[in-house]
């Protein structure tokens, strides 16, 4: 039997598209995967109970309390710091610097400082705000930490809200006789606040899963009580998810609370990127009909 | 609002300056210790030590002056605690108050000896030789093949080993997720159509999201019994491990960049090719894939400096040997997962702790440049 050139092209592209997409859902299967797997295998372990108790027995028994509030105080303080730093520096970056070297290095500067490693960011964090300011083991050292981290994800997508609104905006504004930082905070925040409140919800979920910034600037190992101050040490999640894989008291008993802790860490990471779509598509609908 | 956007700058800058000013301090000091000497009887023509050379005598690996320049005599060697061999202890005094003194004079009947002792015991007339000892050597550090950064007399900060294992993991791990993540750009940037592409964005996403513990612990409980059953290993936890592990969590970096790549080719490309009566298929290999090449090694690049950083997942599933790896089934270690297994231990402002601010630099200076450089690639093609 002899086949057309043409023929031999399609059977080829169907035969290259079917294994492309095989290996594009390949990804997807790994996804499910673990989440399945997670899900699985922690869904037992949750309960109210679960959540809201101090852990026992070496972190054998009980709850994940402590570490939940301490991973929510950690976002929260980092939050506060990355925002605003975060915020106006991209308004600065898009809004006011001109096209130059200094833009191009700020540019050059965030790109990079989103490259370093995470175990170096502890390491600074470590020499920085524990050593050299004295702060100890705090959640002020770790909030920093992981605030420093987070924020060219901040940056970046704040640029990218803001390079969203459309010029016309701006220049009417101008027109009107309202000055830049009248037209930028009345006129072009507004409009590119969905997409920056988007970044932010991203970065929470960086925030809230990153182990290695904290554990030398807060991640207490064991402590059974809540955070006094912003001096305290405190457990967070995902530190304490690794402390019982691999160093606990008894590795094996205390398995199911593991899986448990893995799975509301990957619960809120999962939650916060679910909201930060939604609102994506949303808000993106709304700029875009106006 | 200027302050702000210096921000990013002035870290940068601040991590740069407290990484290697912590970090360079080991190249000022010897292996030793401080608040300890290394002392030799006074007829000993060896004039200095360094770090492997004295590692090698406490471990009686050398057992003769001679290896060293010295004269043909065997080594003794001497700690603290062996002092009762040569003394009673009515001699040492009740609250071993004669211990400097007779420290000094056991060195000085005993001339192959070599001592180790804290500085707090020389006496004043000390009738020995303290040895000045030579620096750690920047070539010494990155070219020596063993960390025990906790061994005495003289810590060993051999990193070659670590350097050579994060290489290593990362390799493996964009050798497998390269063929992987450019398959789902192409997929999604040239033939999917919109549904499902708005289903598998999110979904990568996602994969980007999961915290690096997770994977971690993910790998822990299912991969490495997984490897260690199906190629019968002692142990599962090797650089395969690693290597899959950090596949799966490069993969959303290499995808994201490369289909951006393959978004960039000029559409005009694309029609000229078809209308020329190629296919689908053959346009997208032969015009939009060497198109975006250098677009692609740029992801490579980013997805190897993203698996070079990762602390986590590596530290709980390669088994931590500080050892060159000969296979992919032998456990290794990775400079991070070094950084965040020993600094607690490490006593602040000690050589273990300027040891590992030295690693924090080179893996500082190597995801840093795997950075530029996959910026500088994918910017020379866009001036082509």
């Amino acid at each position: 039997m002899k086949i057309s050139i043409n023929q031999r092209k399609r059977y080829t592209q169907n035969i290259a598209f079917w294994i492309f997409r095989l290996l594009s859902f390949m990804v997807v299967a790994i996804l499910f995967i673990i989440l399945c797997f997670l899900i699985y295998n922690g869904i037992k372990v949750i309960s109210w109970d679960f959540l809201t108790q101090m852990p026992e027995d070496g972190m054998t028994k009980g709850g994940i309390y402590p570490a939940i509030i301490g991973t929510l105080c950690l976002i929260a303080g980092s939050m506060v710091f990355a925002f605003p730093v975060g915020v106006l520096s991209a308004i600065y970056m898009n809004e006011y610097a001109s096209d130059g070297w200094i833009k191009k290095l700020l540019n050059q500067m965030t790109s990079n400082l989103a490259g370093i490693p995470s175990i170096v960011f502890g390491l600074f964090g470590m020499a920085l705000f524990v050593n050299k300011f004295g702060f100890g083991d705090s959640i002020l050292a770790g909030s920093l930490t992981l605030g420093l981290m987070v924020l060219p994800v901040i940056i970046r997508t704040t640029e990218e809200a803001l390079k969203a609104v459309n010029d016309t905006f701006r220049h009417a504004s101008l027109a009107l006789g309202s000055s830049k930082w009248q037209t930028t905070r009345r006129v072009v925040l507004p409009m590119a606040f969905p997409n920056i409140i988007t970044g932010v919800i991203l970065s929470i979920g960086r925030v809230s899963g990153e182990t290695a910034p904290i554990l030398f600037t807060v991640a207490a190992y064991f402590l059974p009580r809540l955070p006094h101050g912003i001096f305290d040490q405190v457990m967070a999640l995902p530190y304490h998810l690794y402390v019982i894989i691999t160093s606990g008291t008894n590795i094996e008993e205390s398995r199911p609370i593991a899986y448990g802790t893995a799975l509301v860490l990957i619960t809120i990471v999962l939650i916060m990127n679910l909201i930060a779509n939604a609102f994506r598509r949303y808000f993106g609908k709304k700029v875009k009909m106006n | 609002m200027r302050i702000s956007a210096l921000v990013t700058s002035i870290t940068i800058i601040m991590i740069v300056f407290f990484l290697f000013r912590e970090g360079v301090g080991i190249f000022k000091s010897p292996s030793v210790e401080k608040g300890y000497v290394i002392a030799v009887n006074k007829s000993n023509a060896v004039e200095t030590l360094n770090s492997t050379q004295l590692k090698n005598i406490y471990d009686q690996e050398i057992t003769n002056w001679k290896t060293l320049g010295g004269k043909s005599q065997e080594i003794t060697v001497f700690r603290v605690e062996d002092i009762t061999n040569y003394y009673s202890e009515e001699e040492l005094g009740a609250n071993m108050e004669y211990l400097p003194a007779k420290i000094s004079e056991v060195l000085a009947k005993t001339p192959g000896m070599i001592a180790f002792f804290p500085s707090t015991y020389l006496v004043k007339n000390f009738k020995g030789k303290v040895l000045p000892l030579k620096n750690i050597s920047v070539a010494n550090f990155l070219g020596g093949t063993e960390w025990f950064p906790t061994a005495q007399p003289s810590a060993q900060f051999g990193a070659w080993p670590l350097i050579l294992g994060t290489l290593y993991v990362s390799l493996i791990a964009i050798l497998l997720a390269l063929p992987l993540g450019l398959a789902t750009a192409v997929y999604l940037a040239e033939i999917a159509d919109k549904r499902t592409r708005n289903f598998l964005k999110p979904v990568i996403e996602l994969l980007a999201g999961i915290p690096s513990v997770v994977y971690g612990f993910f790998g822990l409980v299912v991969i490495v019994p997984i490897l260690k059953n199906t190629f019968h290993l002692d142990s599962g936890q090797s650089g395969l491990a690693g290597g899959i592990l950090l596949a799966i969590m490069a993969l959303p970096t290499i995808i994201t960049v490369s289909e951006d790549a393959l978004h960039n080719t000029p559409n005009a490309m694309r029609e000229a090719s078809l209308a020329m009566g190629a296919s689908k298929w053959q346009t997208i290999c032969r015009i939009v894939v060497p198109y975006s090449s250098s677009g692609i090694t740029a992801a490579a690049i980013l997805g190897i400096g993203r698996a070079m950083g990762e602390t986590m997942a590596v530290l709980m599933v390669t088994g931590n040997a500080a050892v060159v790896p000969h296979s992919i089934f032998e456990p290794l270690r990775t400079i991070p997962a070094t950084i965040a297994a020993e600094l607690g231990e490490a006593p602040q402002g000690g050589l273990h702790y300027q040891a590992l601010f030295t690693l924090g630099c080179i893996l500082f200076i190597m995801t840093v440049s795997a950075n530029l450089m996959a910026g500088y690639i994918s910017k020379k093609k866009r001036l082509a």
